[in-house]
This record gives structure tokens, sequence and C-alpha cells, in this order.
């Protein structure tokens, strides 16, 4: 069919993910959603911030966060958005096997921090029986960090699905506009990220 | 259909240009990593008063989320107009509505 | 004529093209279809409303039902009526007049209508289950998380699915007018319809998703106990008041800028002229719509924001009358001079400027935060939106269904009902609403039930009465007018209408591809201007080639039935958690779609140069 081989050209444009129309939408069409997606965080953390001292009695933010544990998961989700550059790096070299290697290690990295969000999580009950019912400033942290946390693992299956499916494909015009997609997805999680420890964790622990 | 996929069909200008580009964003990975343990610290050796760490900590944050758009996203080259003006679009109704269920009474 | 639709179907074929397709033209007659629907429902659920206020302490609907029938009739009208009928007109039109072959993401496009219509679909169950919402469109925290029975759980499941497919249908327009305009289309050569489509796209996409929030917090209050609203545990129910209106004051201009654009191609067409002041008018729109941001709290002056808020809520407000103002005498000077031609289609356009000068207006009286003390929740209220939701945007569907007829089914409406229909809507539409007003100065609440004898209220709520039955006659009329047009319609050429923009330069209705070559602008009007120039149709931009298509899919059926079976699974479990098997079954069952469409390739399919020759032009 015509449309193959245009999809895998002998030379890779430098941009791969722009060079075709349906690469073009997916791209703007991302950068839109995120917008959305701005304001679907904001209401959140409006939520959230209008609810912070609602303790009702139970634990307040400072009794509960310990900044160690948020900073390691800073570190590993700080540190999965530089890998995923790495990735599109490799795609924008045409090197598909190190893009791979790149994500792969954006995965793990990924699966570190939602590791240590489930823990924090099911510390919190068993120490502090802190519930999404116990307050109103229990309902708004956990569904604040939770969407966040949902974030990530749709981002994480997204992931791996695409891993998977293109690992013996190879990069070409029609899934390099996904990648490139995914890759977004995945640093505005992570500015997302930024915002909830500034001002869940480090303002909670100021008080 | 995988097998052209060799790195040789990137022209050699392109990839020097490629490795600028990663030079950058390496420097802004280190600056981000250094504007998190700032905050912090700010705030686990309580550094400053309440009323200076918080407006310190946020302005650090916005910071390294523009370098996380601007430079990981590549924000600040060009085809990115409609994104970032979607992008502005969503702060500006972000910071509104954080802006009232922050203040919910109003003076 | 297209190569597929002319061979003789049988019905389950015609059903299975519908299921899947992702033809924009297509999709659009799912909208309309849906949208008309939900609109012929929400008609009914008004008639019961004004047989409930024909006199004085009547009986004909109990307390409760009256309130379900009010909440069911804004939360229809607004959300499963008027914005999907827009939808279905802008999927039907936008990427023709921009000369598209398709919109950008058409699996997404089909995916977005059936999300819309299996959200409208749940909503509306709950009239068989048990009640349907009652705690107003709305849907105001404490009342909302008091309300009893499972209806204010299918309005947060029912509209979390729609609002999702709508977000999906802005994205989409976004993307579209971005990528996809034919060579020489610029930005400023747009056709209005095209322009509003944009802003509104924006628009949708910045205030869904405060909705989106909101049902979040409703529903988990509701269903899994959190304390959001919860006053005793700490929350706050200003929180939902604040969200659901960063939402609802951008979601009055979803539904009215749309109607501005289709306007501005109506005056201009009809008139034989240009647009005047075509810079200003789509700068007008642009300010509308930022402005429209920032006015939100106007609904809420009597919440005790205090002084300063609403003053400068009240200034903000008050302010968006300026360009629309602008608006209304651009188009009064667009028909200034001009050879003006009256059907149906202008007869609505023409109606629309006084009726919704009168919301406009009433609206300014409303932004007063001092007298807004006086109308909130009176009748006054209801009078103001109505005159610029029924003045606006239902005239404004009901022009573009004229307009467009021809292009989208290709056939023309019977001018004479059209007519007919246009004036006993515009007599009963006035009866029913100016007479609001002074039921609304006089004390009249909104929402209640039931109102006293000799209160001077009685004539005023008859009169009401009789206009809301006018405006069901003419409605009876349309659709006597579309069955017959069906039926032995006229069919329409090309162009019926003498246009102007490049939708009138391809077949009625067009062929599944639009465009056999992508057409070249040279100004605003494009097909004016090769008629002015002496050629009449368009020069195409590229030879003739092999055109590519998207492929159909069933999936985004399957998977919008997925999110509607877990609507009920949510709603369910509260009584057994037996139903979180529906949970899971619902949502895995989407998720499995989505695999399954990242998974597999879509390339689309080609339509050969050569099959594209052997048509007739």
């Amino acid at each position: 069919m015509s449309h193959d081989h245009s999809l895998s050209p002998e030379v890779m444009p430098q941009e791969p993910e722009k060079a075709t129309l349906e690469g073009k939408n997916k791209f703007f069409g991302l950068w839109f959603f995120l917008g959305g997606e701005t304001v679907l965080f904001a209401s959140f953390f409006g939520t959230y911030l209008a609810l912070r001292n609602s303790t009702a009695g139970g634990p307040t933010s400072t009794d509960l966060f310990g900044l160690e544990l948020v900073f390691i998961m800073t570190m590993l989700l700080l540190t999965s958005s530089l890998t995923s550059v790495y990735a599109m790096y490799h795609m924008k070299n045409n090197d598909f096997k190190k893009m791979q290697l790149w994500l792969a290690i954006t995965a793990f990295l990924g699966m570190g921090f939602l590791g240590c969000e489930i823990y924090e999580f099911a510390h919190y009950i068993h120490e502090f029986g802190f519930t999404f019912r116990s307050s109103a400033f229990g309902s708004a942290f956990y569904t604040l960090v939770g969407f966040h946390g949902g974030h990530v693992v749709f981002g994480l299956s997204w992931l791996i699905a695409l891993m998977v499916r293109n690992a013996k494909r190879g990069l070409n015009l029609y899934n390099a506009p996904k990648y490139y997609t995914f890759s977004l997805y995945w640093h505005f999680i992570d500015v997302v990220w930024v915002f909830i420890f500034t001002v869940v964790y480090l303002m909670g622990k100021v008080g | 259909m995988s097998e052209n996929t060799n790195t040789n069909s990137v022209n050699s200008f392109q990839k020097k240009r490629n490795k600028d580009e990663m030079k950058k964003q390496l420097i802004s990975f280190a600056l981000m990593i250094g504007f998190t343990i700032i905050a912090f610290t700010l705030v686990a050796t309580k550094a400053m008063d309440k009323m200076f760490i918080i407006p310190v900590i946020l302005l650090l944050a916005i910071i390294q989320v523009a370098f996380q758009f601007y430079y990981f996203m590549h924000m600040k080259d060009k085809d990115h107009e409609f994104p970032s003006m979607m992008i502005y679009g969503g702060v500006w109704a972000a910071v509104l509505t954080v802006a009232t269920l922050l203040t919910i009474a109003w003076w | 004529m297209s190569i597929a639709a002319t061979q003789k179907r049988g019905f389950g074929a015609f059903l299975w093209d519908y299921l899947t397709t992702v033809d924009h033209k297509k999709i659009a007659h799912l909208y309309l279809f849906g949208g008309g629907f939900f609109f012929l429902l929400g008609g009914i659920e008004a008639l019961f409303i004004r047989i409930q206020l024909i006199k004085p302490e009547n009986d004909f609907l109990s307390a409760g039902l009256y309130n379900e029938m009010i909440t069911m009739h804004g939360t229809t009208m607004i959300f499963l009526a008027a914005m999907p009928l827009f939808l279905g007109l802008m999927n039907a039109i936008m990427p023709l007049q921009i000369g598209a072959r398709d919109v950008a993401f058409p699996f997404l496009n089909s995916l977005g209508f059936w999300l819309f219509m299996f959200g409208g679909i749940l909503l509306n169950c709950s009239w068989f289950l048990g009640g349907a919402p009652d705690a107003g469109w709305t849907s105001y925290a404490p009342l909302s998380i008091q309300s009893p029975g499972h209806g204010v759980d299918f309005y947060t499941l029912g509209l979390q699915i729609s609002g999702a497919g709508t977000l999906m249908g802005g994205i989409n327009f976004l993307v579209t007018i971005v990528t996809m305009r034919a060579p020489g289309m610029t930005y400023m050569r747009m056709p209005l319809f095209t322009w509003t489509t944009f802003v509104t796209s924006v628009l949708i996409l910045f205030a869904f998703p405060a909705l989106t929030v909101g049902l979040f917090l409703l529903m988990f209050d509701r269903m899994f106990d959190s304390a959001f609203f919860d006053v005793a545990l700490g929350g706050n129910t200003v929180i939902w008041q604040h969200l659901f209106w960063i939402f609802g004051h951008p979601e009055v201009y979803i539904l009215i800028l749309p109607a501005f654009g289709l306007f501005s191609d109506i005056f201009s067409t009809f008139s034989k002229k240009r647009l005047f002041g075509y810079t200003a008018m789509v700068f007008a729109t642009i300010l509308i719509a930022f402005l429209g941001f920032m006015v939100w709290a106007h609904h809420m002056f009597t919440v005790g924001l205090g002084p300063v808020a609403n003053s400068i809520f009240a200034i903000a407000t008050m302010a968006i009358a300026v360009p629309t103002g602008i608006k209304i005498f651009n188009w009064l000077a667009t028909m200034w001079g001009g050879s003006i031609t009256i059907n149906s289609a202008m007869l609505w356009a023409l109606g629309f400027i006084p009726s919704f000068t009168i919301g406009g207006m009433t609206g300014v009286m409303l932004a007063s935060a001092v007298a807004d003390y006086q109308y909130h929740d009176t009748y006054f209220v209801v009078a103001h939106f109505h005159y610029v939701i029924v003045g606006g945007s239902v005239f404004g569907i009901l022009a573009g269904i004229h307009y467009w007829y021809p292009k989208m089914f290709g056939r023309i409406l019977h001018e004479g009902m059209g007519k007919a229909a246009f004036w006993i809507f515009l007599i009963g539409f006035n009866l029913t609403f100016f007479i609001q007003h002074f039921l609304g100065l006089m004390g009249m609440p909104r929402r209640y039930w039931v109102f006293l004898e000799d209160q001077g209220l009685d004539t005023g709520n008859l009169i009401s009465t009789i206009g809301a039955f006018l405006m069901g006659v003419a409605v009876i009329i349309l659709l006597i007018n579309i069955i017959y047009t069906a039926v032995k319609g006229e069919k329409a050429p090309a162009d019926p209408w003498d246009g102007r923009t490049l939708e009138w330069a391809i077949p009625s209705p067009p062929p599944f591809y639009n465009f056999k070559q992508t057409p070249l602008t040279r100004g605003l009007d494009p097909l004016w201007i090769e008629k002015t120039e002496g050629k009449g149709k368009m020069t195409p931009a590229e030879p003739l080639g092999d055109i590519h298509m998207p492929d159909g899919s069933i999936l985004p059926f399957i998977m919008s039935l997925g999110f509607f079976v877990a609507g009920f699974g949510f709603i369910y479990q509260v009584d057994h958690s037996a139903w979180l098997l529906a949970v899971f079954a619902g949502i895995g069952t989407a998720l499995i779609c989505m695999l399954i469409r990242s998974l597999k390739d879509y390339h689309g399919y080609h339509i050969k140069k050569e099959d594209l020759e052997r048509e007739a032009d």
C-alpha cells in the first residue's frame, strides 16, 4: 500500500511527530486538551485550598505530612520527566532502540512514584485514621492527589501499550505523534505535581 | 519496514541542533532540581517566616513549571502559538477559579 | 452523487452505517436527531409546567413532580437540546465552510456524539426509575445533597458522561479549524459561523472542566460519603455554586455565540451584501467570550460575596453589552441598503434582533447588583433568560435549520409552513414570556408549584400558558414540514440561496468526501468573489488525486455503552454492592475499546482518482 511507504520514508523528517496531518492534529489536540486539564486541576486545587483547614477535629496537614517521602516522589517524577525528554531526543535522531530504553526508564520511575503514593495513602489511613470521609479536608486532599495519581496510572498504561505495540515495528510517521503526545501528557503530569508538592505538602507543612 | 530507521538518516546539522537543545534541557533540569531542593530546605529548616516562605516557594514552583513548559514541552519553539494561547487561556481561567475558591466569601 | 449512497440498502445496513459512521455530515444528522428528540421532550416538560400554572392553586402536578419537571426542563433544554443542536449544525457546516474533507478527529467526533446520547438517555431513565432529579437545573448543594432517592445521582452521572462528549467535540472543532483550512482560507477570511464555532469551542474547553469537577464532588458526596458540601465535617456549599457558575456562565455564551455566527451568515446572504464590520464582528465575538469568563458571580449576588465583589461583577457584566451592541448594529447595517430576500430563515433572523435585544436589556437591569436583590429568583429572571435563550439560541437553531436544510438533507423546507411556524412561534413566545417580566416584578417567585388567587397573577399566568401552547403548535408545524419535505419536498440545487461561502460551492447534499478538489480561497465570501468575477465556481487548489478517508468504527458506540452501564453501576452501588460489578464491567468495556483503538492501526482508505473522474460533476 502506498501509505505504508509514505509513513516510513527513507529519510525521517526532523519533526516526525508533525510530518503528517494526523500527527499535527494529534499534536494540537493534546495541547488544547492540556489547556482544559489546567482548568480541571485548578478547580481541584481551588476546592482543596478552600477546605484545607476544615479538618473537623481530625488530623491537620501539619500532623500528617512528612517531607522525606514527598521529596523522593518529587525526584522520581521530575527525573521521569527528564527521561522522557531523552526519549524524544532519540526520536528526533531516529534512534528507536534508545527511545524505547529511555521510555522504559520513564515507566519504571512512574511506577516507583505510584508505589510511594499508595504507601503514603495507606500510611495516613492506618496510622492516623485519616480517610476520604473523615473531614472536608480529607475529601479534598484525596480527591486532588488521587486524581493526579489517576492521571499517572492512565499515563503508564498508555505508555506501556505504546511500547509493546510498536516494539517490533520501529519508529514511523504513524506512531511518532503518539509517542510525542504521550511525552507532552507526561510533562503535564509533572507540572501538576510541582504545584501539588508546593501547595499541598510544603504549604501544608508550613501551616 | 523498520529497517530504514538507522541513525544515519538524520543529517549532522540536525544532530548538532538536537544536541544543543538537549544541553539546554539538561540545564533546565538541573535548575528544576535545584529549585525543588531549595523549596524543601526552606520548609524543612523553617529558615524564614511563614509570610515569606509561601510566596517564595510558589514563585519557585512557577519558574520551574515555566521551564517544564518552555523547554521540556518546547513551547518556546515555532508552531507553538496556539498551544501557548490555549495554555495561557487555561491558566487565566485557573487563576480566576483558584482566587475565587481561596477567598469564597470575598471582601 | 456519492458512490456508496446510490445503492438501495436494507434498514439493518442503514442502521449499521449510522452506528459506525465517522463522517461529520452523518454525525451532524445524529446530533440533530438526538438534540431534536430531547428538544421535544423538554418542550413537553415545559407544557406540563405551564398547565400546572394555568390557574391559581392548580393540582395538575404534585409538588414533587413539579420540581422534577422544572429540573428536567432546564437540564434537558440546555445540555441535551440547545447545545447538541448547535454541535450538529457546526458538524454539518463548519468543515464545509473552511473547505475541509472531514474534521480533525473523526473517531472522537463519533465518540463525542454517542457519549452525549447515552448521557442524555441515562439522565432520562430516571423518570422510570423512582423519579427524576428535583434540585433544579443548578442543583445547588445542600438541596442536591439532601434530595432523597436517586434523582440527583442520575443528574451527576448523566451530565458527566454527556459533558465529556461535548468537551471532545470542542477540542475536535478547534483542531479542525487550526490545521484543516483550505489554501487561502486565512483566519480573517473565515465565515462568521466558523469563527463563532472556534470561539465557542474555546469556551467549551475552559468551562466544561469546572463542571466536571463540580459533578465529581457532588457525586462523591452523594455516593461515597465524602464531605465537600457537608458543613458538619467542615464542607462548604458555596464551592458548588462557584464551580457551577464558572462553568455555567460561559455555557450561556456557548449557547448564544454560534447563533450570532449563523445570523451573520444569514443576514449577509439574504441582503446580498458583505457582512458589515467583519473585523469588528470577529473581535466582538472574542471579547464576549473573554468577558463571559469573568462575570459568573452575577448569578450569586445574593449569596453575600460582599459589596466589592458584587460591584466588580456588576460592571464586568454590563460591559458585555458593548460588544453585543456592536453586533446588533452591524447586523442592522448589513441589511441597510441591501437587496433583502425574506424567507423563513431570514424571518427567524429578523425576529431574533428585537427578541434578543429585549433579553439583553433586562440582562443589564439584572446586572445591577442592588436591583438584583429585588429581581433575584422571580419570574423576571425567568423572562430574561428565556428571551435570550429562546429569542437567541432557539431562533438561531431554527434559522440555521431552515438555512442549511438543503445542504444537509438535499431538500428545501416548505416556505409556507416555515413562515406560518415562525409567526405562530413569535406570537406564542412573546405571549409566554413578555408577561412574565411583570409577574416577576409583582413578586411571583420562580420554581413555586402554585400561586394564590387574587394577587394579580391569575391573568398573566393564563396568558403565559396560552402562549406556550402556541409555541407547541409552531413546533408541530415544523415537524409536519420536515416530514412533508422528506416525502415530497423540492430537491435542492447546490446553491439555492445564491450563497457566498464555500458550503454552497458543492452539491446538496455533499458527497461523502465533500470537495473533489480542495478549493482555493481568494478572500472573504470566496464563492461570491468567484460569482462577481464571472466564473461562478471555485478554482481548485490541487490537481485531481486520490482522497484519503478515515475508517468507520463501532468502538465509539460500544465505549459509550460501557460508560452508560458503569453509570447505572455507580448510581445503584449505594443500595447494593453487587452493582459494583456493573461499574467494573462498564469501565472495563470502555477501557478495552480504548486499548483496541490504540493497538489497531487505522490507516483509512483511499478513493481512487479514476473513481472520482467517473462521477458526474
